[in-house]
């Protein structure tokens, strides 16, 4: 630091007189009984969660939980964005695909052996063109699927927020975004398979994709990448960073006046939950067995922003609740009433118009009001936040 | 010679044609606590504006602590430079609780690993003085949006402070708020301008001829006069500035008050 530190060095007696004894407690904010606040609860229930799974589903049940758990991923990473920061990006199907499409290379290039992948054969390729080459390699193709969409969401944040591109705008940018990479996807046909895209994967690690045993470990992957993701962006959402992140939500303008460059904080975000897309579509082609462009258009990017308004914004959890509930809703209903599930989105959005905080939200409401039935003061115990602790460590 | 804090040479600003600031001259010296008067339009908040970036100056020279340029340096650059901006709306981060309403002010410096890292020592205790100068002790925990109109002044000036900016440009730190907030509030710029200096614009001359020592009254643009407070009201030309005007009953109670 430049800048001499003359307030701090000011030898008032008022101030230190004020350290020397402790902060009175905090009044106010009691809210009652948080929902998942404890860390080991929520850990228990996903646990009982995942073994129960393990041990009643049946596996082709087992393989929709698990294709569930990767739409989770990309939730997650939206809330980063969109429920902290406030940007509320309508092209992360993009990121997705990406993601999904380079690993998808990696299965198809074993799938086909020594021979060129059938739909090149279709469309008349003689060679394998150079940029699939390094896709033999599994690591490089995993590592592509989280980096290239990262890669690609810092130079457009980078540029959007540059020129302060925000809010509604950014929206239609991100869309047009999915527009445009869906009709390049289609239009490579040689390359990318167009509108089929890339189909028949067999194998990963010359084990077969269809084997019980492999589903069940790709669903434990699946859930220990769910449970990193979250840790991920836990961590991220409690630093000072994650406040930063929502102070730029609500007045990004006070924020650069304070001495921020909002670009590089928003870029940073907005790359982190692309490579959490790219993550959860390499897991996605793992349990689907196929990446085409319809699974990165405007359509699943918007119903990857629907799971997570169901779920609660801003909450992380809900975004996790959210993606499982809804698909899970999406598959129920569209099996009971298969001419009828389209509705079932409409009520969805209904349901968001009048519960904008979600489910979550729902939650947080009923115990609010719940413990305050109850006077409250025996939540208020618990719920001494460490701020005061951390300002007492000092005195 | 002691240098300015703050030189202002033929600064000129215009909104589709009208010149909200025409060749103004302006200096400030260290620690300093200096009003900024004038009517409506006379170009109070946008030299604020311009000295935090949120304007672009026409045309015009604005050096700052000796030799720095402040002209063309975007804004978190200029925090960084030590200058700090108060809003005439309260700007505070209405979701975040007091604390961590400081805790951003005070990390402005910081690249992005260290925001992941916990406060320093030194951070910690900043946020501690500066809530006891605001007076929000017994308020760290509560959201900000749910604080009294004065305390959000307050907060906002306590992110101010937390920053230890050379120079900090408040606009109207008092309105809406009760006689003691007034009170108060004049007491902690006073003391704020023993380290720092303070560019306050206010339309409230009683706070003015309270705490300020020296006045410069904008009009069209440019300086009118500048000054001790008492002279400054005693002139006619301020008298006739004012005359008819809305300010003008706000004047002449000062006035009154003031013999």
């Amino acid at each position: 630091m430049g800048v001499p530190t003359k307030l701090a060095d000011a030898r008032q007696p008022s101030l230190m007189d004020a350290r020397s004894h402790d902060l009175p407690k905090p009044v106010g904010r009691i809210n009652g009984l948080r929902i998942f606040s404890d860390r080991k609860q929520l850990w228990l229930v996903g646990f009982v969660f995942v073994i129960a799974a393990l041990l009643f589903l049946p596996d082709f049940r087992l393989n929709l939980l698990a294709k569930y758990l990767c739409f989770a991923i990309a939730a997650i990473g939206i809330d980063l964005i969109w429920g902290y920061c406030g940007m509320l990006s309508l092209g992360q199907g993009v990121f997705f695909g990406l993601g999904a499409y380079a690993f998808g290379m990696y299965l198809k290039l074993e799938a086909s052996g020594s021979q060129l992948p059938d739909f090149m054969i279709w469309s008349g390729l003689e060679k394998l063109p150079a940029f699939w080459e390094p896709f033999y390699n599994p690591y490089f193709a995993f590592s592509v699927a989280i980096i290239g969409p990262m890669i690609l969401a810092t130079i457009l944040g980078w540029l959007l927020f540059r020129s302060r591109i925000q809010g509604v705008y950014f929206s239609i940018v991100t869309q047009a975004l999915a527009v445009i990479l869906v009709t390049l996807f289609i239009g490579q046909q040689p390359i990318t398979g167009g509108t089929n895209g890339v189909t028949n994967f067999k194998t990963i690690f010359g084990l077969p994709l269809v084997d019980p045993k492999v589903q069940k470990i790709l669903f434990l992957i699946t859930v220990a990448s769910l449970g990193a993701a979250y840790l991920l962006c836990r961590r991220l959402v409690n630093s000072r960073y994650g406040r930063i992140l929502i102070a730029l939500r609500e007045d990004e303008n006070r924020v650069r006046f304070l001495g921020y460059d909002p670009v590089p904080l928003k870029t940073f975000a907005f790359a982190i939950s692309a490579g959490l897309a790219g993550l959860a579509g390499a897991l996605f082609v793992l349990q689907v067995g196929l990446i085409s462009p319809s699974a990165m258009g405007i359509v699943p990017s918007a119903e990857m922003v629907i799971w997570v308004a169901v779920g609660g914004r801003g909450t992380l959890i809900g975004a996790i609740i959210g993606a499982l509930l809804v698909n899970f809703g999406k598959t129920t209903f569209s099996e009971l009433f298969p001419e009828a599930w389209p509705y079932f989105y409409g009520l969805l959005i209904a349901s968001v118009l009048l519960f904008p905080g979600g489910i979550i939200g729902l939650l947080r409401k009923c115990t609010d009001r719940l413990s305050t039935k109850f006077s409250g003061s025996q939540f208020g115990e618990n719920s001494r936040t460490k701020t005061n602790s951390e300002l007492q460590n000092i005195t | 010679m002691v240098s300015n804090i703050l030189n202002v040479q033929e600064l000129t600003v215009s909104f589709d044609g009208f010149l909200a600031l025409n060749g103004l001259n302006f200096t400030m010296q260290h620690n300093e606590l200096r009003c900024l008067v004038g009517p409506n339009g006379a170009g109070k908040t946008t030299l604020l504006d311009v000295l935090i970036g949120k304007t672009k100056a026409d045309c015009g020279c604005l050096t700052f602590n000796g030799n720095i340029d402040l002209n063309k340096q975007p804004e978190h650059k200029l925090v960084q430079i030590g200058l700090a901006r108060k809003f005439q709306t309260p700007s505070i981060f209405a979701s975040l609780t007091v604390y961590e309403n400081l805790q951003i002010a005070v990390g402005f410096r910081e690249n992005m690993l260290e925001h992941f890292r916990k406060m320093t020592e030194k951070q910690l205790l900043k946020i501690q003085m500066v809530l006891t100068r605001i007076g929000l002790e017994s308020k760290v925990e509560q959201q900000a949006g749910k604080l009294s109109h004065g305390e959000k002044q307050w907060l906002e000036i306590g992110m101010l402070l937390v920053q230890e900016p050379k120079l900090l440009l408040l606009d109207e730190p008092v309105a809406g708020m009760t006689k003691q907030e007034r009170y108060k509030t004049g007491e902690l710029l006073q003391t704020i301008a023993k380290d720092s200096s303070v560019l306050v614009v206010e339309h409230d001359m009683h706070f003015v001829r309270q705490f300020a020592s020296k006045v410069t009254v904008l009009h069209e643009g440019q300086i009118l006069c500048e000054g001790a407070v008492k002279d400054i009201q005693s002139d006619p030309r301020v008298v006739e500035v004012y005359t008819g005007r809305k300010q003008e009953k706000v004047l002449r109670e000062a006035m009154a008050l003031g013999r």
